[in-house]
């Protein structure tokens, strides 16, 4: 089993959520997250005062697969979490000892 | 303002419609300190925001309490030397329970209007201190500060007999009283109290803009009320400031956001928020001598110049957190001292500035109030700052000011950690 993480631009949750569920792909988490990488960040100004602000919002995206499946849920984020501009995010791909579902306690593949 | 027992344009004998708009007009302005607090609380840190809205709570608090008992007769009671009301001949207000039936409003209706004014001048200096400050000593501040400061100041411009209000001074709603007023002292207590930690390096950006356009709303509702309500009649005079105060205020919110876009390059809802107070705070005085043009003209000025002004504290050093100085004392100068150019004897005030031939005697005058009161507000906050800095301290230890006051004064956070629910269990029913 494969865990894949994204990290993506905010506005992009819907197209790659939309073309993950088109993939038949059955689970996801989202969370929150906030940072920077070469995007760096932006400037905010308040009542004149300039400030630089480095941890831009982000979603982070969690896929729990079957080894088979990783690249493909890799290829659909990039490819609908991708708007050409700087700061749209990374997909990695880290191997999984064990799943089980709370509910019934199953194991490994049939868990996902 | 107008006096009391001043005749209305309209009413001559007790009337209900001119006590029934002042009862109106003072429930809207005490609700602008509760608009108050959502204006300062949503510039603050969110570690913060609970403490800055009850600096603006409590000075309800104590300051209604004061006002019944020796507030009001301090400020509009027996004179004493043209200084300030004898605060022990009225003490309780038990002698305005009944009204003369030739008054033009109950005398309550006046007792109840003042008390809003006291309570959000005391609230107002609050936005210099943000983030550092020991309640209890900001408890104590505002109990002193009313009594010494405030009373006596409302007295010189207001009671017939106060030195500036012979003086032929125009302040109708307070530019001098409750703005020039609390942004000296705003300046004075933050000179005490002195820089938070991390000031000028720390990201210190308001933590929820929406909360500070609510508050903004909620003050331009109520001071519709602080301004046509000093009338103190349901009149013609009440009419036109109302307008004025409107026009100016508009014209304030686009002359701000005009210099923001020129020189920051974008128009923000903090710049338009900010405008509209510093057009509220401009035409406070103004709005009863100038014509409603008159109003868009000082409005656009006020605007402009207060969002100058806020720059002024990174350049002088001094850290008022929520520009108390920029907004309230540039913007109650700006207004109180453009009388002296913009009034029009059309207007119900009846006093010509030097723009329509008036000479210079009205701006003369204006000035004197003006900097009488800056002058005095100034040397007394400071007095009553530092006593209260040496006695029981004025700012908390740093690290409640690193943890965030709210906790550490209040025992409470405004927002969970994390937003899924509880963060701890239920411990005591």
């Amino acid at each position: 089993m494969k865990l894949v993480t994204a990290v993506i631009q905010p506005h992009r949750l819907e197209d790659v959520k939309n073309a993950l569920q088109g993939a038949g792909i059955r689970g996801l988490t989202v969370s929150e997250a906030s940072g920077y990488g070469r995007q760096k960040g932006h400037t905010e100004v308040y009542r004149g005062a300039e400030y630089v602000v480095d941890l831009v919002p982000k979603l982070r995206l969690e896929v729990l697969v079957a080894d088979e499946d990783a690249e493909t849920v890799t290829d659909v984020i990039v490819r609908t979490a991708s708007t050409g501009s700087i700061g749209d995010g990374k997909v990695w791909t880290v191997p999984v000892e064990d799943v089980v579902r709370v509910r019934t306690g199953e194991h490994g593949t049939d868990a996902v | 303002m107008v006096q009391a027992d001043a005749t209305s344009d309209i009413a001559a004998a007790l009337s209900a419609g001119n006590t029934a708009w002042i009862l109106t007009a003072s429930a809207l302005v005490l609700l602008m300190t509760p608009g108050l607090a959502f204006f300062y609380g949503g510039m603050v840190r969110g570690k913060t925001v609970l403490n800055m809205m009850m600096m603006s709570f409590i000075s309800m608090g104590v300051v209604g309490v004061i006002w019944v008992l020796w507030g009001f007769p301090m400020a509009f009671g027996t004179d004493v030397g043209g200084f300030m009301g004898n605060p022990f001949d009225g003490f309780g207000l038990g002698n305005m329970m009944t009204t003369d039936g030739s008054a033009p409003l109950t005398n309550m209706a006046f007792v109840a209007f003042q008390a809003t004014f006291a309570i959000i001048t005391v609230a107002l200096i609050s936005g210099a201190i943000a983030d550092r400050t020991k309640f209890g000593a900001w408890v104590a501040f505002t109990g002193i500060w009313i009594t010494l400061v405030y009373f006596p100041v409302a007295h010189w411009v207001w009671a017939a007999e106060g030195w500036i209000y012979r003086l032929g001074a125009i302040d109708f709603a307070g530019g001098t009283v409750v703005h020039i007023n609390a942004g000296i002292a705003g300046l004075a207590l933050a000179l005490v109290i002195g820089k938070r930690k991390g000031w000028g390096k720390d990201p210190m950006r308001p933590h929820n803009l929406p909360f500070v356009m609510l508050g903004a709303g909620l003050l331009w509702f109520g001071w519709f009320g602080f301004n046509a309500g000093s009338a103190l009649a349901a009149d013609n005079t009440a009419s036109v400031v109302w307008v004025n105060t409107m026009a100016a205020t508009c014209a304030a919110m686009l002359g701000w956001l005009i210099t923001e876009k020129i020189r920051d390059g974008k128009a923000t809802s903090l710049g338009a928020a900010s405008g509209v107070v510093a057009g509220l705070v401009a035409i406070t005085p103004a709005c009863s001598s100038v014509s409603p043009v008159g109003a868009v003209v000082l409005g656009l000025v006020a605007g402009v110049v207060c969002a100058l002004a806020v720059g002024l504290k990174w350049k002088l050093g001094f850290d008022d957190s929520l520009d108390v100085v920029g907004v309230h004392l540039v913007g109650g100068l700006t207004g109180t001292l453009l009388i002296g150019l913009l009034a029009t004897s059309a207007a119900p005030a009846g006093v010509d500035g030097l723009f329509y031939g008036g000479g210079l005697r009205q701006l003369g005058i204006q000035a004197a109030a003006a900097f009488a009161v800056l002058g005095y507000s100034l040397v007394l906050t400071l007095i009553i700052g530092f006593a209260i800095r040496l006695t029981r301290g004025f700012r908390v230890p740093d690290e409640v000011e690193s943890t965030g006051v709210d906790l550490a004064i209040h025992g409470e956070t405004a927002y969970e950690a994390l937003g899924t629910g509880r963060v701890a269990q239920e411990v005591k029913a």
